[in-house]
């Protein structure tokens, strides 16, 4: 077969599609962006994407999780949300030490999507509803510790947050980004090569096949909620770092932002198909209008919203269209 | 009679209703003032009327197995269009109609495209209303130009705040929508088709019914539901704001909806435990103000009540709460068959 006969044939495999669309947007806005707006062409732009980005990063990991099984995380904000206000909190007025802080933190936010996961399992309480409670509960929390923003002034939160970890000529990253790309290299590794990752696909496939098939359904579910809840709380720690601040009113729609995120990046919100890299093309693509946005300069941030509302109306019809054509 | 779908939520509200009065003697007292009527129950109807109207609107839809996510961002578009309108056109009765007009056509229409997205590209409702519920709140600042709008019209007020026969007009509103629905869902086949729509859209469709357009117009009336409460909240603050106006009141009318009841995997629906869920939802806020409870305890609060509420409803919850009872074959018939439940 010649060269050219085997590029005609080539057909990318349906289930890589939307990701495919994805990251073909990605190019095209880059490519936009850079032969619009010289300073936009910088690899630092690319890396700032990273950067600012990083804590949605991980939210939308763990979030990921959820929805390869078919459910869906409402809570994810205001477990960010609590995290930085218990951070403030225990920093601030308290003045633990930062690891303390870190372990406390990741494990309050691993123990209530657990507790989500609990309700949704045992108690048979549709995921909406379950993470809905979890949602009011912990922006409920962070009211009660604090209705004032934390100014965090810790002397290691500020030196990790001024960290620079250079990249060679003028490019550089944050720790936050080391500690997001770490968090979505696990995440990878785990849906795609451990036993918890095909169960995760199989519960989110068909849960009743997947019981029948004498696979850990219920320990699965409890688990990935536990998994968003931590990523969440973690996603809190980078958004301290990010910010220097604890606020109870930090995320408030992170959770749109996160699901919209994990859709554009192709993953089915039916559960069973998606990859953790799409949902960093998801979060890379957000980041990337809201930086267009702002080289722009005379478009409202209201426009921000409105593209986002666009585009997930055409990567969710593209996907319709390749489920449909699949299923026949 | 705890079997009965309404029992608990029936029993949370009184309960809730009862404490307050035990906290505050006072709580039920009921004034004319003026020829009007005021009190704190007189607060919790009108204050929670727009929440009732959404929740009716709500409840259709879930009883299709859909959702409609987007009717926060509808309650901010219809209100920032007929305050923009009304601060263009100053003017008395006329200008207001005509704004409400706009402001319930443009509803219309975002409904009709939900119920498109649903009902002819058939995408998941979660994710076909995510759309707007995501795009609506940027469309409603587009209409205000990020200002928020304040007007002056005592017409246009009337909605929010205006009374008739002493009692304020949100209530009597949200009453005629709800009678409405109530006759025409309950009064003809259409309730029984929307259940059966939800109970099973294919085997309705193969049984000869028209699914496609009954899904396709109950996300059109929601839509219409959450246009008139847009109208009555940016009415009682004489402004519209399209960033916070109606903000998470779609998860409160999920909320409602559930607490009333109607289970989000569709079919049998009941518009009457949606209502009490409401009444449930904004009682907790009055509560709140009325015991002097820190005000951001109210999500903390609402929170542990909804939890209690859905476990108390959750037939896994009562079957390991009493192990020992043992259900008799008629109830345990009842239990829902499906465990998976993909929202």
């Amino acid at each position: 077969m010649t060269t050219i006969a085997r590029i005609k044939d080539y057909r990318p495999h349906r289930r890589h599609l939307p990701i495919l669309a994805t990251m073909a947007l990605l190019i095209g806005a880059y490519v936009y962006g850079a032969s619009s707006y010289e300073a936009f062409g910088s690899g630092q732009v690319v890396l700032d994407l990273f950067i600012n980005n990083a804590f949605l990063l991980v939210v939308a990991v763990g979030m990921t999780f959820v929805i390869l099984t078919g459910g869906i995380d409402l809570s994810v904000g205001s477990v960010v949300a609590l995290s930085t206000v218990v951070s403030g909190d225990l920093l601030q007025n308290r003045g633990w030490p930062v690891a303390a802080v870190v372990v406390v933190v990741l494990g309050i936010g691993a123990l209530l999507g657990a507790g989500m996961g609990a309700l949704i399992h045992f108690f048979e309480i549709q995921p909406f509803i379950a993470t809905l409670i979890g949602m009011f509960f912990a922006r409920g929390l962070c009211y009660t510790i604090s209705t004032q923003a934390y100014s965090i002034d810790n002397t290691t939160i500020a030196a990790l947050a001024q960290a620079q970890i250079p990249l060679g000529g003028e490019l550089h990253v944050s720790i936050s980004v080391v500690v997001a790309l770490a968090v979505v290299a696990v995440a990878g590794y785990v849906l795609a090569f451990t036993r918890f990752g095909r169960t995760v696909y199989s519960v989110g496939g068909n849960a009743q096949s997947a019981l029948l098939m004498g696979l850990r359904v219920g320990r699965t579910r409890v688990a990935v909620y536990t998994i968003s809840g931590f990523c969440s709380a973690l996603g809190g720690l980078l958004l301290v770092l990010y910010k220097s601040s604890g606020d109870p009113l930090n995320g408030i729609g992170l959770e749109l932002t996160a699901i919209a995120a994990v859709v554009i990046g192709g993953t089915l919100l039916t559960g069973g198909s998606g990859y953790v890299l799409g949902t960093v093309l998801g979060i890379m693509v957000l980041g990337i209008i809201q930086t267009l946005i702002t080289f722009q300069g005379t478009l409202n941030s209201w426009w921000t919203s409105i593209i986002t509302g666009a585009l997930l109306f055409v990567f969710i019809v593209l996907q319709r269209l390749v489920t449909r054509r699949a299923r026949i | 009679m705890t079997k009965h779908r309404l029992f608990w939520p029936v029993v949370a509200l009184f309960a809730l209703l009862l404490g307050d009065l035990a906290a505050r003697p006072s709580f039920f007292a009921v004034e004319l003032r003026d020829g009007h009527l005021y009190g704190n129950l007189v607060d919790i109807l009108k204050n929670g009327a727009p929440l009732i109207l959404i929740a009716i609107g709500m409840t259709i839809v879930v009883a299709t197995r859909g959702i409609d996510l987007s009717v926060g961002a509808v309650v901010a578009i219809s209100g920032a269009l007929a305050c923009l309108w009304i601060s263009r056109h100053p003017g008395g009765v006329g200008v207001t109609l005509a704004a409400v007009g706009l402001a319930l056509g443009l509803s219309l229409v975002l409904g009709a495209w939900n119920g498109w997205l649903v009902a002819a590209l058939g995408i998941q409702p979660i994710i076909a209303t995510l759309i707007l519920m995501v795009a609506g709140r940027g469309i409603a600042q587009l209409i205000t130009g990020g200002q928020i709008i304040t007007i002056n019209s005592a017409p246009y007020e009337w909605i929010g705040s205006g009374f008739v026969l002493t009692l304020p007009s949100a209530i009597l509103i949200a009453l005629a929508v709800f009678v409405l629905a109530s006759v025409l869902i309950r009064r003809s086949a259409l309730g029984l088709l929307v259940e059966a729509v939800g109970g099973n859209p294919e085997a309705s469709r193969l049984a000869g019914l028209r699914s496609a357009r009954l899904t396709w117009l109950v996300y059109v009336f929601c839509a219409l539901c959450a246009g008139i409460a847009g109208l009555m909240i940016s009415a009682n603050v004489h402004s519209a704001d399209g960033n916070n106006a109606g903000q998470f009141i779609e998860l409160d009318a999920i909320l409602a909806v559930v607490v009333g009841g109607t289970q989000l995997t569709g079919g049998r629906f009941s518009l009457g435990g949606s209502v009490i869920g409401a009444l449930l939802i904004q009682t907790l806020t009055t509560t709140v103000y009325a015991l002097g409870i820190p005000p951001q305890a109210i999500m903390l609060f609402k929170a542990v009540v909804v939890l209690a509420v859905c476990l108390l409803q959750s037939p896994a919850f009562r079957r390991k709460l009493w192990p020992r009872r043992r259900d008799r074959p008629a109830a345990s018939a009842e239990r829902p068959e499906k465990v998976e439940v993909a929202v």
